[in-house]
């Protein structure tokens, strides 16, 4: 309760010092507005449904993707720490691709699939799968091998082994691939949102695009707001509870 | 009502089930590569254990009990030689011959009462329920009742091991393998624990090869002491120990044993093997 309070608290005076850098009339009201003014933005785009749809849009193409990226990438890192040929052929390629920054990937996307949700869902899915397939392998060469041999001797193997030993052991690894997975496919969707304007659906990005193009700042700024409202919740309502499960359970953390 | 009764009646059988097993170990050899060439681990050794009896093997680090008692468990293969499980060669591991690691295997993504529930998931014929019964009553065995949803990294090094023991015992294995499980315990609580196998051992018939470096462990333990010597690894000599049970580790005729023990461990130049602590 006290640290919800300091929070608020926090948030509060944080608001009070824009209003007063607003009332100080340093910059001019174009480039900054008041709090009011985003409030006011966000009211009205939140009547008239326009900032539920866009959220919809781009949920559900960082969904899809994600989960595209996802269903690819276990499997694969799974292969990648199971055979040689796989570490030394997909493992390398995820380990060069993962160091390229995933918006790099939005012009090849328009490129290849035009401006269509096929190149979005790319965007994502190329932000997502190369470092779950790493985390995956990473995690799966770290399971202590007295765990295999343990399950071994009680009459464990094969896909036994692989669902019910290998992948919880190395769950913890996995867990922090999906997260940064998310992360960057979160970051690269808004990049290619901002870059293409894409008829079959208009997203925060967009949004936050034509802010800027109206000079409407209260726009930006109110668009802004919610795709940081967006990551926190995700990270409070997905990857929170499975860390908190994960430490508890490894004893990792007094969280 | 009648189910309820039946299901009762079959975690019941399968808790009372005794099923013996004898082991044949026939010249058995195995070799590693090391840095300065390949060692001989195990040299032509031969092994008979009879049903239910407990055989202790000993020697100083490196002279290849390790090995032989992960040969015996199927998770490694000889270079030539067999051990037989029943008259039959094992070739892989399997669940009727369960192992106790040194340090506690036990997974940390389960809880207690899971990781003595893993074994048993992969019997089949038993209801869940039966295998939920059969969990519990080994927790009991071991005292961890209360502990049942304990997360692993909660437990001390002694209800670690215990819990190893309850999961080793609760598919019912034949044949229990275990690799110097207590060498990580404090002296109390290594006691309590020479108890309580001595206990279970009687009551469930097993099959016991049991793997350490301290001699008086061994006489504690074993109806019968092997002793190993280093490179190559081979059976230097057997000691018979005949004393009643259960046997109290600090009693003055153990002493006794262990000393024979210790002087032959000397001779054959094991001067890095634990002496009676």
């Amino acid at each position: 309760m006290k640290r919800f309070f300091l929070s608020t608290a926090f948030f509060a005076v944080l608001v009070l010092l824009w209003e007063g850098v607003y009332r100080a009339k340093i910059w001019s009201p174009v480039l900054l507005p008041s709090p009011g003014q985003v409030v006011r933005y966000l009211e009205s785009a939140a009547a008239d449904g326009t900032l539920l749809k866009a959220t919809v849009i781009t949920m559900r193409r960082l969904v899809i993707g994600y989960l595209i990226g996802l269903l690819m990438g276990l499997p694969l890192g799974l292969l990648t720490a199971r055979w040689k040929l796989f570490h030394d052929t997909i493992g390398t390629l995820a380990l060069g691709l993962q160091t390229l920054p995933s918006v790099c990937w939005v012009p090849l996307a328009l490129l290849w699939f035009g401006q269509t949700e096929a190149a979005m869902l790319f965007v994502v899915v190329m932000g997502t799968l190369w470092s779950v397939i790493i985390a995956t392998e990473t995690g799966v060469r770290n399971v202590p091998p007295i765990y295999r041999r343990a399950a071994l001797t009680m009459g464990s193997k094969r896909l036994h082994m692989w669902f019910k030993v290998i992948l919880p052991a190395a769950l913890p690894f996995i867990v922090s691939g999906m997260k940064q997975g998310w992360a960057f496919a979160w970051r690269s969707l808004m990049a290619a949102e901002i870059f293409v304007t894409i008829l079959t659906g208009f997203g925060l990005g967009q949004l936050l695009h034509y802010g800027r193009e109206l000079s409407a700042m209260e726009q930006v700024i109110g668009i802004m707001i919610v795709i940081v409202v967006i990551g926190l919740l995700a990270d409070k309502i997905f990857f929170s509870p499975i860390e908190r499960f994960l430490h508890r359970r490894w004893g990792t953390s007094q969280a | 009502m009648l189910r309820a009764v039946r299901r009762l009646s079959s975690a019941t059988e399968e808790l009372q089930l005794i099923a013996p097993s004898k082991l044949a170990i026939e010249n058995v050899s195995k070799s590693f590569r090391s840095a300065s060439g390949p060692v001989l681990a195990l040299d032509r050794v031969s092994v008979n254990v009879a049903e239910a009896e407990f055989v202790c093997l000993v020697g100083a680090s490196g002279c290849g009990k390790t090995t032989l008692l992960n040969i015996i468990a199927g998770l490694e293969k000889p270079d030539s030689g067999m051990v037989r499980a029943d008259g039959k060669p094992v070739t892989g591991p399997g669940r009727e011959r369960l192992v106790m690691f040194q340090e506690p295997a036990l997974f940390p993504w389960l809880d207690v009462f899971g990781n003595v529930l893993f074994g048993l998931k992969l019997k089949p014929n038993l209801t869940n329920r039966d295998r939920r019964e059969v969990a519990r009553y080994y927790l009991e065995l071991v005292g961890l009742s209360r502990f049942e949803h304990a997360n692993i990294h909660e437990l001390s090094g002694g209800m670690k091991q215990r819990v190893s023991l309850a999961r080793a015992l609760a598919p019912n294995p034949r044949v229990l393998l275990m690799d110097e499980p207590f060498a990580a315990l404090d002296a109390l609580t290594r006691e309590q624990l020479y108890g309580d196998i001595q206990e279970i051992w009687k009551a469930r018939r097993k099959t016991i090869v049991f793997v350490t470096h301290n001699v008086r462990e061994a006489a504690c333990l074993g109806d019968r002491v092997l002793l190993f010597s280093p490179h190559p690894g081979r059976v230097q000599e057997e000691f018979v120990v005949n004393l009643p049970r259960p046997r109290d580790i600090n009693s003055v005729d153990l002493a006794g044993h262990a000393s024979r023990i210790t002087k032959a461990l000397k001779s054959v130049g094991q001067v890095g093997a634990v002496v009676a602590e």
